[in-house]
C-alpha cells in the first residue's frame, strides 16, 4: 500500500472490488498524493493523456478544498479519500471534515466582479473537467464525488 | 516538482522564464515573491515566459491575476508568453485569457512595451 497510514486507521475503509479508499492528515504531501492515485487509477482506466490532465486537476483542486478550505489544514482533520473504477465511470470521493460550504451559493468567478479574484475558481474548474459532481453534507464536513464516464472503449462492463 | 524561475533583462523589459508547475504548494508563492521583488525595485516591464510551464491550478491563476494587479496597480506592466496549450486552455475556460496581453513570439512581445 504507498499510501502513509495512520496505526489506527483502517488501510481500506471500504472492502468492495476496485475501490480503494484511505484517510489521510490535512497536509499538502496529501494533495500530492491523491493527484497521484488519481492519474494512476486514470491510466490504468486508458484513459488518454489529455483527460487525465482534465481528471488529476479536478481531483487535486477537491484534495486542495478539503485540506485547505475545509480542514484548514488542521493535523487533528483527516481527509478521507476513495477512487473506484466500476466499470462505466471513474468515481472520487474526498471528504472532509471542516465546517461545510454552501456549495448552492458559490459567486460565479466567471461574473465581471469576480474574474480577478485571487481564489474562487476550484470548484468552477471541477465542474468544467468532470461529468458529475456531488455535494453532500456530512456531520461535520462535506463530501465530494467526481464522476468521469469512460468511452465505450474503457468500459469493463 | 518546484517552479524554477530565471530572469533576464532584453530591451528594458524583465522576462521571468518559468519552468515547472504553478500550483498550491509548489510555486504559486515563488511566483508572488518574484513579481513583487521586481516591483519593489522599481520595473515597470514585467514578461512571463510560460512556455516549460504545463500546469496551472487555481491557486496558480490566483496568483497570476494577482501579479496582474499588483503591477497594475504600481504602475507596471505585466504580460504572458508562449502559454502551452493546457494552461491556455485553463485561462480560457476561466476567461482569463481576455485579461492578459499574450504573445506567441518573444520579439513580438518585447516590442509591445514600447
Amino acid at each position: 500500500m504507498p499510501f502513509p497510514v495512520e496505526a489506527e486507521t483502517k488501510p481500506l475503509i471500504d472492502s468492495k472490488p476496485g475501490k480503494r479508499s484511505f484517510s489521510l492528515p490535512s497536509t499538502m504531501e496529501s494533495v500530492s498524493e491523491i493527484e497521484a492515485a488519481a492519474e494512476k487509477l486514470a491510466e490504468e482506466a486508458g484513459v488518454d493523456e489529455e483527460e487525465r490532465f482534465r481528471i488529476t486537476m479536478a481531483v487535486r483542486e477537491a484534495a486542495v478544498n478539503a485540506v485547505l478550505h475545509g480542514n484548514d489544514y488542521d493535523p487533528a482533520k483527516q481527509v478521507t479519500a476513495s477512487f473506484e473504477n466500476n466499470g462505466k465511470s471513474l468515481v472520487f470521493t474526498i471528504a472532509d471534515q471542516g465546517k461545510g460550504v454552501d456549495w448552492e451559493h458559490l459567486p460565479d468567478p466567471l461574473a465581471p466582479e469576480n474574474l480577478l479574484r485571487g481564489t474562487g475558481r476550484g470548484i468552477f474548474l471541477i465542474r468544467s473537467f468532470m461529468d458529475e459532481v456531488h455535494f453532500r453534507q456530512l456531520e461535520p464536513g462535506t463530501e465530494l464525488t467526481l464522476i468521469k464516464h469512460l468511452t465505450p472503449a474503457q468500459q469493463t462492463t | 516538482m518546484a517552479l524554477t524561475i530565471a530572469s533576464r533583462e532584453l530591451d528594458g523589459v524583465t522576462v521571468l522564464d518559468l519552468s515547472g508547475r504553478i500550483t498550491l504548494g509548489e510555486g504559486s508563492v515563488q511566483l508572488r515573491e518574484a513579481i513583487r521583488d521586481l516591483i519593489s525595485k522599481g520595473l515597470k516591464n514585467i514578461l512571463l515566459n510560460l512556455g516549460d510551464v504545463n500546469y496551472i491550478d487555481s491557486s496558480g491563476l490566483g496568483e497570476l491575476v494577482g501579479a496582474y494587479t499588483t503591477a497594475k496597480n504600481q504602475g507596471a506592466a505585466l504580460k504572458l508568453l508562449n502559454l502551452t496549450r493546457k494552461v491556455k486552455d485553463v485561462l480560457q475556460l476561466t476567461k482569463l485569457y481576455t485579461v492578459f496581453d499574450i504573445y506567441d513570439d518573444e520579439a513580438s512581445a518585447i516590442a509591445s512595451f514600447k
